[in-house]
Parts: structure tokens; C-alpha cells; sequence
């Protein structure tokens, strides 16, 4: 038997004195964001994120010659990959809990729900740093790297706009993500919808001249465009606001009181 | 048992009281009242459907009830600050995300509970996982070594309550004996133990306390003793008529069975001296034990024809429960 089984001591009922604190947010934090990668799918998905970005940059620094290429140009580039498939990782971390079943043992370790989907909404944030980091990292040596490895000049021209904006963007959209995955509390269902509601929403408010509007008010792909070249402005962010109303507030609260209200089983 | 309550000293770790959960017009638990004291092992029985997992969930904050309260020491379950600590868990072993290795699993616990990892090595070694099988991924594993990894995590904050909801399924005969031996031991240094199982032979090796419950309420609750021994005791004569005209003259009540024997409601002092006053030539007398617990489990979860009814004290339609696929 091991020794802690001894320290127990007979009769020991809830002692009131040395109550074991609860565990802290930075700490809640941390457990998800090991949750993110401590899986072959989870550390998978992070791996092919990162492998994108470097891959989109080198394309673009060594594909595309007609141009001269700013740092600003090559970050814009390599944030899509992030942009689209950080957004998943995000839903994975709330829809593993109810696809792998896990969310018995995790609710049972951290019974205030609210703690632990306030600590994935910030673990998904820092990850989206990660990955805007990470972009950021690769555009800084694909301008260092052009000159090297190619016949051109590259400009180190990156404005303050362009750096908060893609930022932005990449937390908003892996929160987009946890949004929906909160809504749905399944992982194929969430993935799939993340790419096909998008596309289909974008499709048909942009054939049909009469929903422009929409497009231009609703659409979050619209929206957020603006901010991968830091070009959002003015009545821009106001438009940005009223769609994330619909993508990212509204099923995030939908989603928030579903989990609050649902017998985990 | 519990003993002397003196200050902060609860008598009761757990307290159900008149719990109801109610699903849409379903009621998968009505009205079910039980305790757990420190140092007992507590056998929560029922047929499958019949609201045992549902009472759990609603223990450990997992569901909520619909009226009535489950408490552990006193408190909520969601009110307590690190309830791991105080209250280890083990709803479903099937439970675990496949592509973790046990290790990792723990691990993650132990950094939510605020142990020292070394902790992890303990409990691995406790339930038999340590060593190359800690690596595996949990997918790999068979029901038996999730059971290990799911009683793993439950003794991991060295806590004082343990709920377990059918810890025995999926293992061997000697992982039986073996985790009965570790509740045993949790219960006599003052754990409580709250273990729910349709395995009776389990239960009732292992109980102090027994409560069963069938269709969503309570059948009976009671410690084992006491229970066993409304059965009764079994006596046999050489002569079926004088002994049963015997009983009678002593005011005993007493039931025949098919083989012969007769199932007297009294004590086998009583029975004996009945007898032994009126000359009856006994051949056997005994407590009418026969399959002991199971009797009393098949008698209290059937209906009297004989056929198996999964909610003898409540409305049909509460068996196709579908909460308790599982349990």
C-alpha cells in the first residue's frame, strides 16, 4: 500500500483546517493548453500548422519573383494557415471533452463549469499568440532569407497596423472556433460546420445582390479580410462588431449556458 | 464504524436526501434517502436502469436534481474548493480520451489536484499500471486496465470519499479480489465508500451498508446483516408435517420450499427450541441464506410471477430510461 494511503489515518472526515485550495485559472489554463498537444491528433494538428506557415512563406518568397516582398506581405501569408486551421484546434478543445467522453473526469476534478470554459476561451487565445508569434517569426527570416537564398531585395516594412490587426484576427477567430465547438459539443460536426457555414453563408450573400448587405454586415470572412494587411478602419470595425455578434458572442453564449444546463454523462 | 462525533466531525460523509431527477415526465430517481458514514463500504445495488449512476451524477455535480440534495460532508459538491481532493470519482472507465497514454492522464489530474507528480508513480504502482503499461496509449487498453486507471485516478488526491460507479466490470477474478481488498482497506483507516455494482457476489463481499434501489426508489437500505437476515432460517425435519405443525404451535411463521425444507421467520435458536420441545428429528437448521444478497436482490428487483421488472414500485416507462444505458 502506498504511503499516502497511511497518512490517511482512520476516521479522517473533511477537515476544516487544512482545505486544499482550489485550483488556480493559470494553472486551469495550463492543464488545457496540454490538453491541446498531449494527444497524436492534438499535437498533429499543431505540427501541420506550423509546417503550413513555413511552407506558405517559402512559397511565396521563392515562387513568387515579380515583386519585391515586405515583411508585412509575407505575414499576411503566413497567418492563413493559422487562420484556418487554429480555429480547430480551438473547437477540439472544448468537443474532445464530449467526443473522447472526458468531460465526466474533467467536471468531476473542476465541478464550477465556468472555470474550466473560461480557462479553454484563454488557453485558445495564448495559442492563438503562439501561432501569430510563430507567423511572425517566419515572415521576420523570410525577409532575412530572400536576399540569401534569392536574386532579390526584400523591404523590412511592417507598420504597428498590420501587427495588432493580424493579431486580433487570429484571436478572434481560434475564440470563433471555441464558440462553435460550445454550441455543438461534437468534433465532427463542428469542424465541418466551421468550413462549410462560412462558404455557404459567403456563397449565397454574394450571389444574391439583394443580401449585400449581409455580406458586407455578416459575413465574418468580409469582415476580418481588412485586418490581415492591417487596413481595417473606421466603419470597418463597426461592421466587424455586428458579425462577431453572430460568429463568435451569440453561440458562445448559447453554447456557455448549454454546458452550464447539460447532465454530463 | 464511525466513531465518537466530536467537533467538525460529520457522522454522515454522504447524504442523498429525498433526491429526485426527473427527465422531461421520466423520473429516473425518486425520493432516494441514504447515508455513508466514515470507515464502511456502502453497496448501492440495482438491476440495470434502475437510477444508480443517475443518483451518482447528481453526487458529484455531474447532474442536477430536480428536488432534494446530495452532499458530501456536508457540502455540495460544487462547493467544494478542490474536489478531488476530498472526494475520489470513477463514473464510467470507458470514460478517457483514447490517445492519451495512463501517465498522461494522471498527470493532467495531478496538476488540477496540486499533488506532487510522484503521486502518479504511487497510484500506478497501487492499481498495477505501472511500469511499460503507464506508457500505452488508453485505447489500447482492455475495460479491466481502464477500471485500474479510472480507481488510479480516483486514489490519486489521497481523498477521503470514493464514489465508483461499477468499478468491478471488466475485471479478471483476481482484479476483483484484489480491488475488493483496496476498498476494504480504504474504509477501515476511515474512507468512505459508495460502490454501485449489479455484481452482487461483489457487493456482498465487500458492503457494510447495503441500498437497493430498483425503478428510480429506494427497495431496501439496511447493513448487510440486517438485511440477510430477514431471510430467515431453513430447517428441514425428518417428518415435513410434525415439524411444520411444531412452528406453528411456537407461533413461527414459516414457508415451504419445494425441496421439502421450510423457511421459518425466526432465529435458529427459536426454531431449534420449537422443535426440540415438540420432538422433531431435524435434519438440517441453518440461516436460509441459499444465494444470500442475490435472493434478496432478485426478490426485491422482480416481479412476484417471477419475471425480471426492472420498476416494481413505479410506472412502466420508467425502465426505458435511456440515462442508464450504461450502469
Amino acid at each position: 500500500m502506498s504511503s499516502s494511503m497511511v497518512t490517511s489515518g482512520p476516521e479522517r472526515v473533511l477537515p476544516a483546517a487544512d482545505q486544499p485550495s482550489r485550483p488556480s485559472l493559470p494553472l486551469l489554463v495550463r492543464v488545457e493548453l496540454r490538453k491541446s498537444w498531449d494527444t497524436r491528433a492534438g499535437s498533429w494538428l499543431l505540427l501541420v500548422i506550423g509546417l503550413a506557415t513555413l511552407a506558405v512563406v517559402l512559397v511565396q518568397m521563392l515562387v513568387v519573383r515579380d515583386v519585391v516582398h515586405t515583411t508585412g506581405d509575407h505575414l499576411a501569408t503566413s497567418q492563413l494557415p493559422t487562420a484556418v486551421l487554429l480555429p480547430v484546434v480551438g473547437i477540439l478543445l472544448v468537443t474532445s471533452e464530449w467526443s473522447q467522453r472526458t468531460a465526466m473526469a474533467t467536471f468531476s476534478l473542476v465541478p464550477q463549469r465556468s472555470r474550466v470554459l473560461v480557462a479553454k476561451v484563454l488557453a485558445a487565445a495564448v495559442l492563438a499568440v503562439v501561432g501569430f508569434a510563430v507567423s511572425l517569426l517566419v515572415s521576420v527570416l523570410a525577409t532575412a532569407l530572400t536576399p540569401v537564398l534569392t536574386d532579390r531585395e526584400s523591404a523590412w516594412t511592417l507598420g504597428t497596423d498590420v501587427l495588432l490587426q493580424s493579431l486580433l484576427v487570429q484571436v478572434l477567430y481560434v475564440l470563433v472556433g471555441v464558440a462553435l465547438g460550445l454550441l455543438l459539443l461534437s468534433s465532427p460536426l463542428a469542424i465541418v460546420l466551421n468550413f462549410v457555414l462560412p462558404t455557404v453563408f459567403g456563397i449565397v450573400t454574394g450571389l444574391v445582390s439583394a443580401l449585400s448587405w449581409v455580406q458586407e454586415w455578416l459575413d465574418l470572412s468580409t469582415t476580418t479580410a481588412p485586418m490581415f494587411t492591417g487596413d481595417l478602419t473606421g466603419g470597418g470595425w463597426t461592421r466587424l462588431g455586428v458579425s462577431l455578434l453572430l460568429w463568435l458572442v451569440a453561440p458562445m453564449v448559447l453554447g456557455w449556458v448549454r454546458v452550464l444546463r447539460t447532465e454530463i454523462s | 464504524m464511525c466513531g465518537v462525533p466530536g467537533p467538525g466531525r460529520l457522522l454522515s460523509m454522504i447524504a442523498i436526501e429525498h433526491l429526485t431527477r426527473r427527465y422531461g415526465t421520466q423520473l429516473a430517481v425518486s425520493d432516494v434517502s441514504f447515508t455513508c458514514t466514515p470507515g464502511t463500504v456502502t453497496g448501492f445495488l440495482g438491476p440495470n436502469g434502475a437510477g444508480k449512476s443517475t443518483t451518482m451524477r447528481a453526487l458529484c455535480g455531474l447532474a442536477t436534481p430536480t428536488s432534494g440534495t446530495a452532499t458530501i460532508g456536508g457540502r455540495a459538491y460544487r462547493d467544494l474548493p478542490n474536489a478531488g481532493r476530498h472526494v475520489g470519482v470513477l463514473l464510467d472507465a470507458g470514460a478517457q480520451h483514447g490517445g492519451r497514454t495512463s501517465r498522461e492522464v494522471l498527470t493532467l489530474s495531478a496538476m488540477v489536484l496540486g499533488v506532487d507528480r510522484r503521486r502518479v508513480d504511487q497510484v500506478l504502482e497501487q492499481v498495477g499500471l505501472a511500469g511499460a503499461p503507464a506508457g500505452k496509449r488508453v485505447g489500447k487498453y482492455s475495460l479491466g486496465m481502464r477500471q485500474r486507471l479510472g480507481l488510479a485516478n480516483a486514489l490519486l488526491g489521497d481523498p477521503q470519499v470514493l464514489v465508483l460507479d461499477e468499478p468491478a466490470n471488466g475485471l479478471d477474478p483476481a482484479g476483483i479480489y484484489w480491488m475488493r481488498g483496496l476498498l476494504r482497506d480504504f474504509a477501515d483507516r476511515g474512507g468512505t465508500v459508495l460502490l454501485s455494482s449489479h455484481l452482487l457476489h461483489e457487493v456482498e463481499a465487500v458492503a457494510d451498508q447495503l441500498v437497493v434501489i430498483a425503478g428510480g426508489r429506494i427497495a431496501a437500505r439496511g447493513s448487510k446483516a440486517e438485511l440477510l437476515a430477514g431471510t430467515g432460517t431453513l430447517v428441514r425435519g425428518l417428518e415435513p408435517g410434525r415439524l411444520a405443525a411444531a412452528l406453528a404451535d411456537a407461533g413461527i411463521r414459516a414457508v415451504p420450499r419445494p425441496d421439502g425444507a421450510l423457511v421459518a421467520e425466526a432465529g435458529a435458536e427459536a426454531v431449534g427450541r420449537a422443535t426440540a420441545a415438540a420432538g422433531v428429528v431435524l435434519l438440517e437448521l441453518r440461516d436460509a441464506d441459499g444465494g444470500g444478497l442475490e435472493d434478496l436482490f432478485r426478490t426485491l428487483t422482480q416481479e412476484p410471477g417471477g419475471a425480471p421488472a426492472p420498476t416494481p414500485a413505479a410506472p412502466r416507462p420508467l425502465a426505458t430510461q435511456a440515462t442508464e444505458v450504461r450502469s
